[in-house]
């Protein structure tokens, strides 16, 4: 049988697995592979740093629900990758990361362009590989899709060392795993989930808590059907946003830190707190010892036996696949006429929630002649019809679309929840274009996030990727200055920011550039840009006042917010 | 802080200790003992047993996350459960004429064994739980020790386990 080079064998198993683009830059130690490359059929897209690289192979993951793939050379390359794999790890985003290493006889000799990155992103990859038979590459790739999408999703690191990828051997692609040390369960136990249907029944305030578990899971019409069909209010996560459609009234949207009042009065108030694909995180929770205080039975269903009673204790846990899970609570559901007996009393407790939302509604339409963050938003779901992909970064702006942005499909937002990592915007959007070519996306951005990985405005226009970027500028980092203001006494330290003049800067790019300082000019000049093919970019002033609001103070309970 | 034992079952691969060991480093946890063998069995896996203290639920989230590794096929957390734990330990003792006799009953009382002899030292090989080296260390102090070194613990869970009630009258009879 005819031998492959390990760089030939890396490509056509890339290829096996389906990948269809690749997020790379090359550089000495990976040069054989992309040799190979060259004559495949996969789509490369040559970024301008490598944190955009993944952050890219992030955003096409989220929407195509498949992993995002990377290659990268050894040393600074990889290093360059280290943010983008933790943020991917955080939330739970399935990517294989191959970098270049030095060859083998050289690895910890301090080579040129040697760096350690098994070692360095062991605590922040789902798991790592260093390559040194070219004999078990193909299996080792082979693994590593399949770890990072099976089971709750994660990166997964291949390291390549340069004579690996040059020394040559029989190429048969595995056509199966086996790993003993990895079988995450995936059916759910009934009597468990019989117990929590028991608990649903008897509780009089229900109230699902849904994260980004659900999206992955691709659980939305289980999720929709279960929740809508029994009438229980879902509130969501961050990153579990889109899951259930803003548009039913049984959705209350975010809760946490920034969520509603009337959200997070429901959570405080409910009597059976039902979280499914959420892990508790602190930015829901607040101080844990007083969150959801009245919740006499609180339910999980997760993939990952980690994520639960890790933070808040829980009293029927659930380890499975979301949508497996869910489809067998529907299944007990339908055959309970029990059940619709507290309708009534769930459509009571609904009344209630929706009152509390209209007593503290989340903004108020001013007019001023200043553009307010609303206005914008508003903008942006009028000119996309409500049918985008959102890319955001993080701070303010984030807070802003997660609040206001109607959202009614999963895998429509996308952003960095886990990490908060600056700089994840323009390129995860830049990724899941390339993933989904006929739906509009629109990187939402603020004057200080999108300074972070600017410099793939230049990839986008290279490879004339239609990504809409609208910065809301406020020359100032307006997250840090809102803190700042509230918890320490209005000292500026080091929050205000000078910024470059983004149209020319777009220009300088080869994309587009606009600028919006009033109202007046705001219908007008969105509606020019989102009709100008390719990147754009709009640069929005608003003013440093607007604040995000309401708030949970860090470390304070949720019932302790505060208001603007 | 409660004393661990942890039993974790892994792939006998390179590199697999530091993803084990790296879950209680982040956490700021030391590791007290630590012993990593090839299962006799099976070459294809090792155990890796150590001794940490910590509180119980942070423990409980580091098994949950030791399970979640990949090349982890079992762990097992001896909290609670009854166990044989056992270590070895050399000591080089000096000694000369005039407390040889001394030593010796000592090391008999302790059922250890003389493996090497010198002009002026003897080396004692002892077993036993880390109580049992302790309570050696100390009698054989004063002869001056010129060196020691130990394994860390093994351990098994016993084929019988204790209920509570029979644990807590053991442990009062």
């Amino acid at each position: 049988m005819k031998k492959l080079t390990g760089a030939r064998i890396a490509i056509e198993s890339l290829m096996a697995e389906g990948a269809d683009v690749i997020f790379g830059y090359p550089g000495g130690a990976i040069l054989p592979t992309y040799d190979a490359l060259l004559d495949s059929k996969i789509k490369h897209i040559l970024v301008r740093h490598e944190q955009g690289a993944v952050h890219m192979a992030e955003g096409y993951a989220r929407v195509a629900g498949r992993p995002g793939v990377v290659i990268v050379t050894s040393g600074p390359g990889a290093l360059n990758t280290v943010t983008g794999i933790a943020d991917a790890y955080m939330d739970s985003t399935p990517l294989v990361v191959i970098t270049g290493q030095v060859s083998t006889n050289l690895i910890g000799n301090d080579a040129f362009q040697e760096a350690d990155i098994v070692g360095v992103t062991r605590p922040c990859t789902k798991h790592n590989y260093l390559v040194k038979e070219v004999g078990d590459l193909a299996r080792i790739i082979k693994e590593a899709f399949y770890i990072a999408n099976t089971g709750r999703p994660g990166p997964v690191l291949v390291d390549l060392p340069k004579d690996v990828q040059q020394a040559e051997c029989v190429f048969k692609y595995p056509d199966k795993v086996d790993l003993r040390g990895f079988k995450p369960v995936i059916r759910g136990n009934l009597r468990q989930i019989e117990r929590a249907v028991q608990a649903i029944e008897r509780s009089s305030k229900p109230l699902f808590y849904i994260g980004g578990g659900v999206q992955w899971s691709d659980a939305s019409a289980e999720l929709i059907e279960l929740a809508a069909g029994l009438g229980i209010p879902v509130t969501e996560t961050l990153m579990g946003l889109g899951c259930f459609p803003a548009s039913n009234s049984l959705c209350l949207g975010m809760l946490g830190m920034h969520g509603s009042y009337g959200t997070n009065t429901a959570v405080c108030n409910t009597d059976c707190l039902i979280a499914v694909g959420a892990r508790f995180d602190d930015r829901v929770t607040g101080r844990l010892k007083d969150f959801a205080p009245k919740a006499e039975c609180i339910i999980h269903v997760d993939i990952d036996p980690s994520s639960i009673s890790k933070n808040v204790k829980v009293d029927i846990p659930i380890v499975g696949d979301i949508k497996s899970v869910l489809a067998e609570m529907l299944r007990i559901v339908k055959d309970r006429e029990s059940l619709a007996k507290r309708k009534p009393v769930w459509t009571k407790w609904h009344q209630q929630i929706l009152q509390w939302q209209q007593e503290k509604p989340l903004y108020e339409q001013r007019n001023g002649n200043h553009v307010a963050p609303l206005q914008v938003i508003e903008e942006l779901h009028n000119l996309t019809k409500g049918d985008c992909i959102i890319a955001t970064d993080v701070g303010q702006h984030q807070m802003w679309v997660a609040q206001l942005f109607p959202f009614e499909h999963p895998r429509s937002l996308l952003t960095s929840g886990g990490l908060g990592t600056m700089g994840y915007g323009l390129p995860a959007g830049i990724g899941a274009k390339l993933a989904a070519p006929d739906r509009p996306v629109v990187v939402v951005s603020g004057d200080g996030s999108i300074q972070m990985n600017i410099q793939e405005l230049a990839t986008a226009v290279e490879y004339n990727i239609d990504v809409k970027v609208v910065i809301l500028n406020n020359y100032f980092l307006g997250m840090v200055r809102q803190w700042q203001e509230k918890f320490y006494r209005e000292r500026y330290s080091y929050s205000a920011m000078s910024v470059p003049n983004f149209v020319k800067l777009a220009e300088a790019f080869g994309a587009r550039g606009f600028r919006i300082e009033r109202p007046s000019e705001l219908v007008t000049v969105m509606k020019e840009a989102f009709g100008t093919p390719g990147p754009v970019l709009i640069d929005v002033a608003i003013p440093k006042e607007e604040e995000v609001m309401p708030m949970i103070p860090p470390g304070g309970a949720m019932s302790e917010m505060l208001f603007a | 802080m409660p004393r661990h034992t942890i039993s974790v079952l892994v792939e006998n691969q390179f590199g697999v200790l530091a993803r084990v060991i790296g879950l209680f480093a982040g956490r700021g946890f030391n590791i007290q003992c630590l012993t990593v063998n090839e299962e006799p069995l099976d070459s294809t896996v090792s155990r890796i047993v150590l001794v940490t203290a910590g509180p119980d639920e942070i423990l409980e989230q580091i098994n949950k996350q030791l399970n979640k590794l990949i090349p982890v096929i079992k762990v097992l957390d001896f909290q609670g459960v009854e166990t044989v734990e056992r270590e070895m330990m050399m000591v080089k003792i000096a000694v000369d004429e005039r407390n040889r006799a001394e030593l010796d009953s000592i090391v008999t009382a302790f059922r250890g064994h003389v493996v090497d002899i010198g002009p002026r030292a003897l080396t004692v090989e002892i077993t036993g739980d880390s109580e049992k080296l302790q309570a050696f260390v100390t009698l054989v102090r004063p002869f001056g020790i010129k060196e020691i070194v130990r394994t860390g613990s093994i351990a098994m869970a016993r084929s019988v386990q204790l209920n509570g009630n029979q644990r807590q009258a053991r442990e009062e009879g």
